[in-house]
């Protein structure tokens, strides 16, 4: 008896509930905690920009004057849109489509990209308009209107942080679903950078009120 | 029986592999345990040893050793390595990692590589936090709550400080949620809820306060950060901002992260008792509730540090209810420890005797607490030695003693070692001594009005600063030589059993140290719940098959 695998019939124990089982809920549930996670780091600078709405209320409403509720209408368009063609990939590939589900893939990558492409121009004209921390014209504005301009560039531009990391994940599982490493019985990871996605968008879909609706 | 079959011993986790990048980059939840161990340690020491000097800076009135702003530093310094980097981590990182899967009957955490990546952000964030002190204007003079305005406008390197600690918190979000995860998935087969064992309990528990309070300091280092790139105020009233804003964004987490650092270390202690006692625990449901009523209640006091900073009347007083109100179910843990004891057949082991100086120490923390939760008392107290000393007899005599007896109690299966008794029970008597001279004085010396966070003091505190000072030697004599009995005994102490303590516990059924994947049989699980003491000769008897 050289192994202890024989050591009184109780064989080398096969443990049902390791670690190192392929545990698809385990993932997902890891993934949900982490939107949480998620949320309350910009549900700290929601609370933040209600304290100041509240303080600068008037101050709040005239800047908002400045925002171009075309240029967000269309990002808020563009990424729900997105937030569908991700959905529709992980449907493609749970019917085992796996180059329909690439192709949306990277429609929603292109949509990641328009949204980008569109907040640049927003932000390059607000610059160009002096309406950048440091500049004149913002340094003779109002305190509060500093203020909401402060959030509105430190929460989108969080926000676009954000897009960039969902982008680069879809990317991935682009390339995953190419290689095979996600197919249509494992799926785990589109479906957890499909989660991201949705909560990136979710994010956006309350950015736009308080930042562009409100005057 | 030796003549005829030889049992080949199994490798433990240690002679699985060898080489540096077999620890650095493995994910056996073991290993990384040990990394964090060594770390945490060597930071401890760093902290420690800055504590020392600022005690001995105090020894008389005048500047000693320093000039203000270098005191200012280091009480900043001391306060970040031994928060951040030592007391949050140091329970569920060290201990959970290495025992929650063991004592769960599984064979890692539910999420391997994840762990791993947050040993990698704890030493990010680590190097970040070191490297402040060799550039620009030396490391932070703040204080380690980075209070608004001055760490807005202070010229050393706050933001880069502010950073650190945003990855460190990054790391212990996800250690949280994997230890979240691994409750949920990975328990043994016929192991519910209520058969956890109480320190699975407690780290469930830390790892929601984790969770749910970190992301929100993250975010409001990041606006302190930001707003000294683009110098906009939103903490500076000078800009317009509020800096009372900033104490709430800031004990919104900071206070439920107390809970985060005392939570698993009130597990262990659940763990040790019966233990010792040799009987299940009494009220096993209360404990476990309450540590989520602990954790829940974290999260409507953080009001309470901020009595003096301007709130209106009604929310002082809701906070300061509140407040009382988490002694409740502390006091219910406290009681059915005590009630444990009663009538067991107590055997009287090193890590025994560290959870009894918990309790003791944690009593002066936490009735002193009652008193700085009052309204009326806490004006005086308020930012006077007094609540150094509250929150060291917390921290310290609490999270960090039971960090050392766990230590104590869980070495033989760490290391597979035994250690010395005699040595382990002198460095606890100098330790806590020590410890108990040097904050007391500092408790009193605070009533009678000296205030916190000054390198000088007026000629009548002298006497119990000295007398501080003094106890700051002889804790850090038990300390060195506890280190030292540890470090020897890893090596060289006898060779321990399966289960030298007699525990009942998952983790005292496997072999010490443990194979890589822990568990070499069944998990022997009692239906009447993990501290079943009737399983005891089947828990030994493994030991027995194997000679």
């Amino acid at each position: 008896m050289k192994n202890v695998s024989n050591l009184d019939n109780m064989g080398h124990y096969k443990i049902p509930n390791s670690g190192h089982n392929r545990d698809d809920e385990a993932k997902k549930l890891g993934m949900w905690l982490f939107l949480f996670t998620e949320i309350l780091l910009f549900g700290g600078l929601f609370f933040v920009y209600a304290i100041y709405r509240f303080k600068y209320f008037d101050e709040f409403k005239i800047i908002a004057e400045h925002m171009s509720i075309t240029l967000g209408a269309i990002n808020t368009v563009v990424l729900i849109a997105s937030s569908l063609t991700v959905a529709m990939s992980i449907t493609a590939m749970k019917k085992g489509k796996d180059n329909v589900a690439v192709l949306l893939i990277f429609i929603t990558i292109l949509f990641a990209m328009t949204f980008m492409v569109n907040k640049y121009f927003e932000w390059s004209d607000h610059i160009h308009h002096g309406l950048f921390m440091g500049a004149d014209a913002f340094n003779n504005l109002a305190k509060g209107e500093g203020m909401f301009l402060f959030l509105y560039y430190f929460m989108t531009g969080l926000h676009g942080l954000h897009i960039i990391v969902g982008a680069i994940l879809l990317g991935i599982v682009a390339y995953k679903i190419m290689n095979g490493s996600v197919n249509q019985d494992k799926l785990v990871f589109h479906e957890n950078a499909g989660l991201y996605w949705h909560l990136v968008d979710l994010i956006w879909i309350y950015l736009f009120p308080l930042f562009y609706l409100l005057h | 029986m030796s003549g005829t079959t030889v049992l080949l011993k199994e490798k433990n986790f240690y002679e699985e592999s060898s080489g540096l990048f077999s620890w650095i980059f493995t994910m056996d939840h073991k290993r990384i345990a040990l990394l964090y161990l060594y770390a945490i340690m060597t930071f401890f020491l760093v902290g420690m040893t800055l504590g020392f000097i600022m005690r001995l800076e105090l020894f008389a009135p005048g500047g000693q050793l320093m000039d203000p702003k270098t005191y200012n530093q280091m009480f900043t310094f001391h306060g970040v390595i031994m928060i951040f980097l030592v007391i949050i981590p140091s329970i569920p990182a060290v201990f959970g990692n290495f025992m929650l899967p063991i004592m769960l009957g599984t064979d890692d955490v539910a999420l391997p590589k994840l762990n791993l990546f947050s040993w990698w952000l704890y030493i990010i964030g680590a190097v970040m936090a070191l490297s402040t002190l060799f550039w620009g204007n030396g490391s932070a003079d703040t204080g380690w709550t980075f209070y608004a305005p001055y760490s807005v406008t202070s010229e050393t390197n706050v933001s880069m400080l502010l950073l650190a600690a945003f990855v460190l918190g990054f790391s212990s979000i996800l250690t949280g949620l994997n230890f979240i995860v691994t409750i949920h998935r990975l328990r043994a087969p016929g192991m519910t809820w209520f058969k956890m064992p109480l320190f699975a309990w407690g780290l469930y528990a830390t790892a929601w306060i984790q969770l749910l309070a970190t992301p929100i300091v993250g975010i409001t280092l990041l606006m302190v950060v930001v707003e000294r790139t683009f110098g906009i105020g939103l903490f500076d009233p000078s800009l317009g901002g509020d800096p009372v804003l900033y104490q709430h964004l800031f004990w919104i987490y900071s206070h439920p992260v107390v809970y985060v650092m005392i939570l698993p270390a009130m597990g262990i202690i659940s763990e040790i008792i019966p233990t010792a006692a040799q009987r299940v625990i009494f009220g096993y449901k209360a404990i476990a509730i309450s540590s989520m009523a602990i954790a829940f209640l974290g999260y409507f006091v953080w009001g309470h540090h901020m009595f003096t900073s301007g709130m209106s009347g009604e929310a002082r007083i809701v906070f300061s209810f509140v407040t009382f109100l988490v002694a409740i179910p502390t006091a219910i843990k406290v009681f059915n420890w005590i009630a444990t004891l009663y009538k067991g057949s107590i055997h009287i082991t090193p890590n025994l005797l560290w959870a009894s100086a918990f309790i003791f120490n944690f009593l002066i923390g936490g009735l002193t607490g009652l008193i700085n939760g009052a309204l009326a008392a806490d004006v005086h107290v308020h930012d006077t030695t007094y609540i150094v000393a509250h929150f060291h007899y917390t921290m310290f005599g609490g999270t960090i003693f039971v960090f050392f007896g766990g230590l104590h109690y869980w070495f033989p299966k760490i290391w597979g070692r035994m250690y010395n008794m005699k040595l382990a029970n002198v460095a606890l008597a100098l330790t806590f001594v020590g410890f108990n001279i040097t904050y007391g004085a500092m408790l009193t010396v605070g009533v009678h009005g000296m205030p916190r966070r000054y390198y000088d003091y007026l000629p009548e505190f002298e006497f119990l600063n000295k007398v501080s000072t003094i106890g700051s030697w002889v804790m850090v004599t038990g300390l060195l030589l506890m280190i030292y009995n540890l470090m020897r005994s890893a090596r060289k102490g006898e060779i321990a059993t399966r289960n030298p303590w007699n525990g009942v516990t998952l983790e005292w059924q496997v072999p010490s140290p443990p194979p890589l994947h822990n568990f070499d049989h069944k998990p022997i699980l009692s239906p009447n719940g993990p501290y079943d003491f009737g399983i005891l000769d089947q828990v030994n008897a493994l030991d027995e098959k194997r000679k």
